[in-house]
């Protein structure tokens, strides 16, 4: 009886959270004077319409999943990484660098052997948050956000410096990107002809072990009770500080992954602007899929869609591409509040107590007339 | 702000339903002019929902309230207050940081004038409350700097300046030592000459010493009302429960033959760096059951977390088995085979977001038995919770609900068979039965005896004097992070021990 009351009660919230999120995006949208039903139309619609839209959605989704899964690991066991911008960064880097300082390498040796090195990167980046965590206490949230502004400096500096592709130095125009990728350390297209990449087995298959990890190890048991509840894993003998570490590390691993895969599936170069805010929209993908991998690869989809459709709305609609970002603002917004409210029993109660008493009413009304 | 005194409040068949459950079924109780009113019952007897109904914080779904003979409605707590009647509850409502004055100023909307706050207007009107019921409060202490005795006369003199003409005490002696609470009765009984009082409490000395009238309330219904002097201690206990109550007394008395848990001038800081335990030493025998009696905040919280490994120690010795086990860690403490039932049951006892069968095998998932290399073996998780279950009467809708959603008793019904179950040669229990129901305290008290007849050294920190002495082989006091001192379970009395608490040793 109360069980499928509080169900009720929780897909109400659910629903009254989609409605103020798409409401929000519809005021902005009503602000720019564009008809939001007929933007939310193109966003939603447009980018399923053929192979293209499709594809590029998938081509969106590898990332977002990577770069979500670590999310979810580092929340679940109690560290909140921010700072999977700088881990991409960074796993780009020496991925690309892997790849070009060892040019001669045979494809089943070059491509793992990059995507390692980014893995790595990502990793170790984010391990220096997580140690700063669990030896100094040092909030992670303000020291990854910092670790970001580092990565993306030290990006620019490779690459407009010692990193910078020689032909471009020739010519003088002077664009900061590396040279093109050896094609033994490419991941190779599933479609000729469409971005389209492997990558995307790659992220799915991380799902599937990232399940694994978090609810059929005992690594996971003990991540996940060191993060709902530190003093009772402390008490049962678990080592909470490995935990956050460890914890944190995976999670830069993911992003540092996340950033290999996306210089050798997709521009196959170091370029400016390659992470395209993945490390934060990796976020919202991982909150909105209830930090769970099964959760994870629809919401990435979503998410895709939202960015792919947002690139089509701009040039059918003007509308812009930006929008994107409010969209995914209003939508953490209203995850945030949903789940406030339905953490408070108090309010449950309320709620419960209004619904008796009008169920109440009505049945007296009844029974007068 | 002077106004109608209250000369008698009654209930006529309250009732309150919420979805599943009747909480409340046509519930009769009236309190008379200076009159105390004791409610009696187990958790989830209804007696939370019935106050909160008088307090205006639920509205009845069927029954009235009369006051005075006139029908009342609460809408809110502010209507409750504005007719003269006053909650203090369990927990206190008070501002650590903030002192005594601000406290009470904090809930009276009349001293806060616009941009100003009338202080010196609050302190004149505690300082006539207290000298008027003879609760002596310090309105410029801070709430931080008072014993829990003293916090509970600021949650009063807070009432009473709110003008409350009737008061409702929710378990008002539940974290008192045994002095305070023989103060605490003396004062309600001073107070009743001039107000009438519902006194809400499971503790049944306590209701036979302060009652005039007792309603003894059972799922939601009231099953004994009357005067209090006409039922006896057992005949309460019998009521309320619905059975006998016979809780289980340690009638063996060993000597000691072997040491288990040897400590010995312990010293470690609390976590506001002063010495918490200051050379405490303690030594517990195979099968027997050591009380700590002490009034909370004496070092009890440091030395089980000590023992444990949770704590760092600075100075001193604990030997588990012959061993030294101070400052290894949790872990290889675990592994040694000392049990703990840690005060914090809801926290630190589980992981509330765990579900119950994962809340088992909290200190036991890198074991064989429930994992083979990383991978966790689910059905052994699962066969274990549901033998668990059986054994120890774990009651919840399914193992795989969130520990936290469970009751105290069960959640520490969870917390003993994962403990038990590990077989510890040692086990520190610490407040094991505090808020919990008599059915549950009887069924945890068994549990500990038995593990006493096993060869268990058991460490029982309790403030409950009745605890320690049906369950005690021997009895230790501590004051000020050291043992005052140690008595044999059947010299100890009730006297005895309430003065070694408070720190006084006798003259011999």
């Amino acid at each position: 009886m109360k069980s499928w009351f509080r169900v009720l009660y929780v897909l109400l919230i659910a629903l009254g959270a989609a409605v103020a999120a798409i409401g929000m995006g519809a005021i902005v949208l009503a602000i720019l004077g564009k008809d939001p039903l007929a933007v939310y139309t193109v966003i939603l619609t447009e980018p399923l319409r053929d192979m293209f839209g499709l594809t590029e959605i998938a081509v969106r989704m590898t990332p977002l999943i990577l770069v979500a899964l670590g999310i979810a690991i580092s929340f679940r066991s109690g560290i909140l990484n921010i700072g999977a911008e700088g881990q991409i960064q960074m796993g780009v880097i020496a991925a690309a660098a892997t790849a070009i300082f060892l040019p001669g390498l045979p494809k089943g040796l070059a491509m793992p052997l990059s995507l390692l090195a980014g893995t790595v990167a990502g990793a170790l980046w984010a391990g220096i948050a997580g140690w700063l965590r669990a030896r100094l206490k040092v909030s992670e949230l303000l020291s990854t956000v910092m670790l970001n502004y580092i990565a993306a400096q030290l990006y620019g500096f490779l690459l407009r410096g010692p990193m910078i592709d020689p032909a471009e130095l020739q010519v003088g125009s002077g664009t900061p990107q590396s040279v093109r990728l050896p094609r033994g350390a490419w991941i190779d297209r599933i479609i000729p002809g469409t971005r389209l990449h492997y990558g995307l087995v790659i992220a799915l298959v991380a799902a599937v072990l990232v399940y694994i990890l978090l609810w059929r190890t005992r690594w996971g048991y003990e991540m996940r009770a060191a993060g709902a509840e530190p003093k009772a894993a402390r008490y049962g003998g678990i080592a909470v500080e490995s935990c956050l570490i460890g914890a944190m590390v995976l999670a830069g691993a993911f992003a540092g992954l996340a950033g290999a895969v996306e210089v050798t599936g997709v521009h196959r170069r170091a370029i400016e602007g390659i992470s395209s805010g993945y490390g934060f929209s990796g976020i919202v993908v991982a909150l909105f899929g209830g930090l769970h991998p099964a959760g994870i690869v629809p919401s990435a989809f979503f998410f895709g869609l939202l960015l792919i459709g947002a690139d089509m709305t701009q040039r059918i609609m003007t509308v812009p591409a930006n929008m994107v970002l409010v969209l995914q603002g209003a939508v953490i917004l209203s995850i945030i509040s949903a789940k406030v409210l339905i953490a408070d029993k108090y309010l449950f109660e309320r709620f419960a107590r209004s619904l008796s008493r009008r169920v109440a009413k009505r049945e007296t009304g009844e029974h007068a007339t | 702000m002077k106004q109608e005194q209250i000369r008698e409040l009654r209930t006529i068949g309250i009732t309150k339903r919420f979805p599943g459950i009747l909480a409340c079924d046509s519930i009769d109780i009236d309190v008379g002019e200076h009159e105390i009113l004791a409610i009696v019952g187990e958790n989830g007897a209804g007696k939370t929902t019935l106050m909160n109904m008088l307090m205006g914080l639920y509205q009845p779904d069927e029954g009235k309230i009369l006051i005075n003979g006139r029908e009342t409605r609460f809408r809110t707590p502010v209507d409750a207050y504005a007719a003269g009647i006053g909650m203090v509850h369990q927990h206190f409502m008070l501002v650590p940081s903030m002192t005594v004055a601000e406290n009470v100023l904090l809930g009276m909307r009349t001293y806060q004038k616009f941009l100003r706050l009338d202080m010196a207007g609050v302190k004149r009107r505690i300082e006539e409350i207290s000298s008027r019921y003879g609760l002596p409060v310090q309105p410029d202490a801070y709430i931080w700097q008072l014993s829990v005795g003293e916090q509970q006369r600021v949650e009063l003199v807070k009432t009473l300046c709110l003008g409350a003409r009737f008061l409702i005490l929710d378990e008002p002696t539940s974290a008192l030592t045994p002095q305070e609470t023989d103060e605490l009765i003396a004062l309600l009984k001073r107070m009743s000459s001039d107000m009438s009082i519902i006194f809400i409490s499971h503790k049944l000395a306590e209701v036979t010493a302060l009652s005039d009238r007792v309603a003894i309330l059972r799922q939601g219904r009231v099953v004994y009302r009357g005067s209090t002097s006409e039922k006896s201690i057992a005949q309460l206990a019998a009521l309320m429960t619905g059975h006998e109550v016979n809780l289980p007394r340690n009638e063996g008395l060993d000597s000691c033959e072997e040491p288990v848990l040897a400590i010995d001038e312990l010293r470690v800081r609390s976590d506001r760096g002063f010495w918490a335990l200051d050379g405490f030493s303690l030594t517990t025998c195979k099968g027997e059951i050591v009380g700590l009696a002490g009034v909370a905040g004496n070092g009890q919280r440091e030395l089980a977390d000590a023992l444990s490994g949770l704590r760092h120690v600075d100075a001193g010795s604990i030997r588990f088995l012959g061993r030294e086990i101070a400052n290894l860690s949790p872990r290889q403490i675990i592994e040694a085979g000392l049990g703990y039932v840690p005060e914090d049951r809801t926290t630190e006892g589980i992981v509330p977001a765990f579900s119950v069968q994962d809340n088992l095998v909290l200190k036991d998932v890198r074991a064989a038995r429930f994992s083979r290399g990383p991978f966790l073996k689910l059905d052994a998780i699962k066969r274990n919770a549901e033998d668990l279950r059986e054994r120890y009467d774990i009651r919840c809708a399914s193992l795989a609900v969130p520990a936290g959603s469970l009751s105290g008793g069960n959640i520490q019904k969870v917390i003993l068979a994962r403990e038990i179950a590990r077989k510890p040669a040692a086990l520190v229990a610490v407040y094991p039965t505090r808020g919990l129901d008599l059915g549950a305290v009887e069924f945890i008290h068994a549990r500990l005896l038995e593990l006493k007849s096993q060869g268990t050294s058991v460490l029982l920190i309790s403030e409950e004097l009745d605890e320690l002495l049906d369950l005690s082989d021997r009895i230790a006091v501590i004051y000020k992070g050291r043992i005052l001192d140690i008595l044999p379970a059947h010299q100890a009395t009730r006297q005895k021990l309430g003065l070694l608490m408070a720190g006084i040793r006798e003259v011999a």
